[in-house]
């Protein structure tokens, strides 16, 4: 029997998928049998794409079909690919769509990360729009939102899209498997511009290590010049004890997150709305990033319609010190922005100490004094912090020193 | 196979039809420019002598009815969609006719639905000869197919009342779904099993055609209140075990679009209405049914209470969240095309401030002005809007015919019209060259709100200028237009079609803007 493998869905209710099967044969060239929702418009474009993209992969004879419910380029081109490999597992070639230019911007360590937004690995429907909605990062994942099955697919589909998608302004992360099964995952993302690699269920530093060494390999081999930071997601009771060190295990990691629907699982109780029994874990992250000199970041907000109860959340996290929430819906962005945008008190406050620090800057001076107070370094820092959000909320001038008239 | 009728090249440079099944028509001249002149159609003279002293105009069934109305061969059949994807009127009307054996009738509604979906075997086996009217789903597919006879005819609400008023249709009998009725023939649909709010739709086929019948299934003793339907006008009563789904009449809940993307159309249309200047009081606005159009509302009415905003009228398609704006105060009146949900069948029933109108006071062309050109700002769908603001309702970009018209094309002529659209779905490009059908000329569309940007058409400086300097993502249409093809792959190829015109597109005066091909293949 010939190797057949198959990828993507098909039927009434997907959209913007595909289904792509490929029997491998041993003559008679490529046959391609297309139904497509949108075969009077892209018919011929589906079939050249497919056709060339079986000869990269180096396939001379194969039986084709593909069932189209209107998949976009890069995702026709995943499917294909997925489907050549599930017949031929040893492949080697890749079919890679070209990188779009807006597909190499970079990021900074430093960077805002508000809000994330989570979009599931091997569902393409969400992924296009995503940027439009202005979330600080989109998390491609390739964990709990792929089933286990669809693993592979998922790697490909994902990669194409960090090459393909404009995702505007957004940091570009992964969420990848655990370790060590998601090591693997590294090898599909990181050639492609991924910004922040999430490791989820994270329990030690030497999971972090794993996962910085293999990067590093494949930087090396691929020539990627630019860094792949870290966001490691403590889950566990384990995880929440080892925190500190899980931040402190490599100088990539940017940020620290926490998980709670597992941790709660795991330390033998349930999430309720109050949070008490997550109290001390979400403290204890907030502690070790903060301690590790990387961002704390809380969980994510499971309740896409409440958007009160998210503002209450988003303002709770704040006031325990995180920098910023994780979402499932777009329309949690905006929500989550406004509740980290700092206040007109704090920003008033935040005014005062950084034209304080100027001015000590300017004269010479190695302390900083409000009136009768010494400001303390880390206090210049957060306050420099605060300027430069209430700048990105657009609540301050970017040239508020000229504009906005110093000490109010 | 019929012969493909000659063609001419009207004001916007489309083919279309010179005659239509055996008639001239006029090629669209543009926008105002078609005035008939002369008399209007009149009914014929009735004698009250002729009918029932008592009152009593009521007979067994539909059948029973269609004879005593004198069915006969050719003639015109009309019936009318307020009991929407739940009416089984229609469909009873021609299954009469069929069984009394009458051929090559036409059906005149006031647009179809997928359960007429029976009306194509009436089409096969000759007793319905073609449809003026919407042909949607299933009956466009198999027009686009070429399965109909005649040449289809679609028609905006106000073109439906144009075309009977200034005689260009002549119904010979006209059947009204009823939710409530008299045997005199009084009616009206905010009462009843299948409560549908208002029978506007049927106005004019109760004042023009030559016999009136009132199919009811809630027959109810003289009188009926309120009478939407005058009894005057009605030659016969009949009843039916049920004229419709309730289920599928209203929906009993109006669903909001969870679509992150039309979530953020919705929510930058109100801004722009907002940001334009446009909402302030006193201001008025219409917005359809479709989840965007709904959210729209909903992101509107919490800015106009921030901004403590008061609107004169909005004009429906009512539903929850229009009645709630009246309750509320937001609005002084709703001025009711039809009604989309059980609170807006209760707020018409209830509220005399929610008032039912018809496309005789909203949209037609020969009224002494209508209600829709002085709505200050209206918000519609499309299929396909392409670079010169044009837009197409009717087809999809495969050329296939799905949609009716509705009031789109009447409500083009608002203060400010915006269509809030996706660029794209999955890969069919929304924004393109040229619409496949064109159906609104881009001369009276301002303003294409996408989930990557704002376009506001050149012709409309105003709101250009009203909105400069606000934070609205404003962009040219060829830039999104650009950026949307380089999502899909390129630009989209052009549907193949054939010679044969299957449908012929009708501007809101009567004249002929577009037509339909059969499809190739």
């Amino acid at each position: 029997m010939n190797p057949v493998g198959q990828a993507g869905r098909k039927g009434e209710q997907v959209r913007s998928d595909c289904w792509i099967s490929v029997e491998l044969r041993d003559g008679g060239g490529v046959s391609i049998d297309l139904v497509s929702k949108v075969e009077s418009m892209y018919g011929a474009s589906i079939r050249d794409a497919v056709g060339k993209g079986v000869a990269a992969l180096g396939v001379s004879h194969a039986k084709v079909e593909v069932n189209d419910s209107g998949a976009l380029p890069f995702v026709l081109m995943a499917r294909l690919e997925a489907a050549v490999r599930r017949a031929r597992p040893d492949l080697k070639a890749e079919l890679l769509p070209e990188m779009k230019p807006w597909a190499t911007v970079g990021t900074t360590r430093d960077r805002f990360r508000r809000s994330r937004l989570y979009l599931p690995g091997n569902e393409p429907k969400f992924m296009v729009n995503a940027g439009l909605h202005g979330p600080d990062g989109v998390i491609l994942d390739l964990e709990d939102s792929v089933a286990p099955t669809e693993k592979d697919a998922a790697r490909l589909l994902v990669r194409n899209a960090l090459r393909t998608i404009d995702f505007g302004r957004a940091e570009r992360m992964v969420r990848i498997n655990q370790i060590p099964a998601g090591l693997d995952d590294l090898d599909w993302i990181v050639p492609h511009n991924v910004h922040v690699v999430l490791i989820p269920k994270c329990e030690s530093d030497d999971q972090v290590e794993a996962v910085d060494e293999r990067i590093e390999k494949i930087r090396k081999a691929k020539g990627v010049k630019t860094p792949v930071y870290l966001m490691p997601i403590v889950e566990s009771a384990l995880g929440c004890i080892k925190a500190y060190k899980i931040a402190k295990a490599s100088e990539n990691v940017v940020a620290l997150t926490i998980g709670l629907e597992d941790y709660t699982a795991d330390i033998g109780t349930q999430r309720t709305n109050d949070g008490r029994e997550s109290f001390w874990a979400r403290s204890q992250v907030v502690n070790a990033a903060r301690a590790a000199g990387v961002q704390p970041i809380d969980t994510v907000f499971a309740d896409v319609v409440d958007m009160a109860a998210l503002f209450a959340s988003v303002q709770e996290a704040k006031a325990l010190g995180f920098d910023g929430k994780g979402c499932i819906h777009p329309r949690q962005i905006e929500v989550i922005h406004r509740g980290f945008t700092p206040t007109d008190a704090e920003i008033e406050k935040a005014r005062k100490i950084v034209i304080a620090f100027d001015e000590a800057q300017k004269k010479g001076l190695s302390v900083v004094s409000l009136g009768s107070k010494m400001i303390d370094p880390p206090v210049v820092k957060r306050a420099q912090r605060t300027i430069e959000l209430a700048i990105a909320a657009g609540v301050l001038a970017a040239d508020w020193r000229e504009g906005g008239g110093g000490n109010a | 196979m019929p012969k493909t009728p000659g063609l001419a090249e009207n004001a916007v440079g489309r083919l279309v039809p010179a005659e239509i099944n055996g008639r001239e028509a006029v090629p669209y001249k543009g926008v105002a420019k078609h005035r008939p002149t002369g008399n209007k159609a009149a009914p014929k003279i009735a004698t009250c002598a002729d009918y029932p002293d008592d009152g009593n105009k009521v007979v067994s069934d539909i059948k029973a009815a269609l004879l005593k109305a004198g069915i006969r061969d050719g003639m015109t059949v009309s019936t009318h969609h307020h009991l929407r994807n739940g009416d089984y009127v229609a469909n009873a009307v021609f299954a009469a006719a069929a069984e009394i054996g009458v051929k090559d009738l036409m059906w005149f509604p006031s647009a179809s639905f997928p359960i007429h979906k029976p009306i194509i075997e009436h089409m096969k086996n000759g007793v319905v000869h073609h449809i003026e009217g919407s042909m949607n789903g299933p009956l466009g597919e198999f027009t686009s197919r070429g399965g109909m006879k005649g040449m289809g005819v679609l028609r905006s609400h106000g073109g439906r009342y144009q075309a009977v008023q200034d005689g260009e249709v002549h119904i010979d009998i006209a059947v009204i779904a009823a939710p409530e009725a008299d045997p005199f023939g009084n009616a009206n649909g905010v009462n009843g099993p299948a409560a549908c709010g208002l029978l506007g739709f049927a106005l004019a086929d109760s004042q023009y055609a030559d016999k009136v019948i009132v199919a009811t299934d809630n027959l109810i003793p003289f009188p009926c209140i309120p009478w939407q339907i005058q009894g005057n006008y009605v030659d016969i009563v009949t009843t039916m075990d049920c004229i419709g789904d309730p289920t599928k009449i209203v929906s009993g809940t109006t669903e909001i679009t969870k679509s992150p993307d039309r979530l953020r159309i919705a929510e930058m249309t109100a801004r722009f209405v907002r940001d334009a200047g446009i909402m302030k009081d006193g201001f008025s606005f219409q917005a359809g049914a479709g989840g965007t159009a709904l959210s729209f509302a909903i992101y509107l009415a919490d800015m106009m209470k921030e901004a403590g905003v008061k609107a004169r009228f909005v004009r429906g398609g009512s539903n929850k969240y229009l009645v709630e704006m009246l309750e509320q105060g937001l609005t002084d009146y709703i001025l009711d095309g039809q009604t989309f949900d059980l609170d807006g069948v209760r707020s018409m029933r209830e509220n005399p401030r929610h008032v039912n109108t018809s496309p005789f006071t909203s949209y037609s062309y020969h009224g002494k002005g209508n209600f829709a050109s002085m709505v200050d700002v209206t918000v519609l769908g499309a299929t396909e809007v392409d670079v010169h603001f044009n837009a197409n309702v009717v087809t999809h970009s495969d050329g296939k015919l799905l949609h009716g018209i509705g009031g789109w094309q009447n409500c083009l002529f608002a203060g400010c019209t915006i269509l809030p659209i996706p660029s794209f779905r999955d890969r069919i490009p929304v924004l393109v060259d040229e619409v496949t059908t064109l159906c609104g000329p881009g001369e009276l569309i301002d303003v294409i709100v996408t989930e990557r940007g704002i376009a506001i058409n050149p012709l409309r400086q105003d709101l250009l200028k009203a909105v400069a300097g606000s934070k609205l993502p404003i962009r040219s249409i060829e830039e999104i237009k650009a950026e949307v093809e380089d999502i899909c792959g390129g630009a989209p190829a052009k549907p193949k079609f054939g010679e044969r015109v299957v449908a012929a597109v009708k501007w809101v005066d009567g004249t002929v803007i577009d037509s339909v091909r059969q499809l190739a293949g």
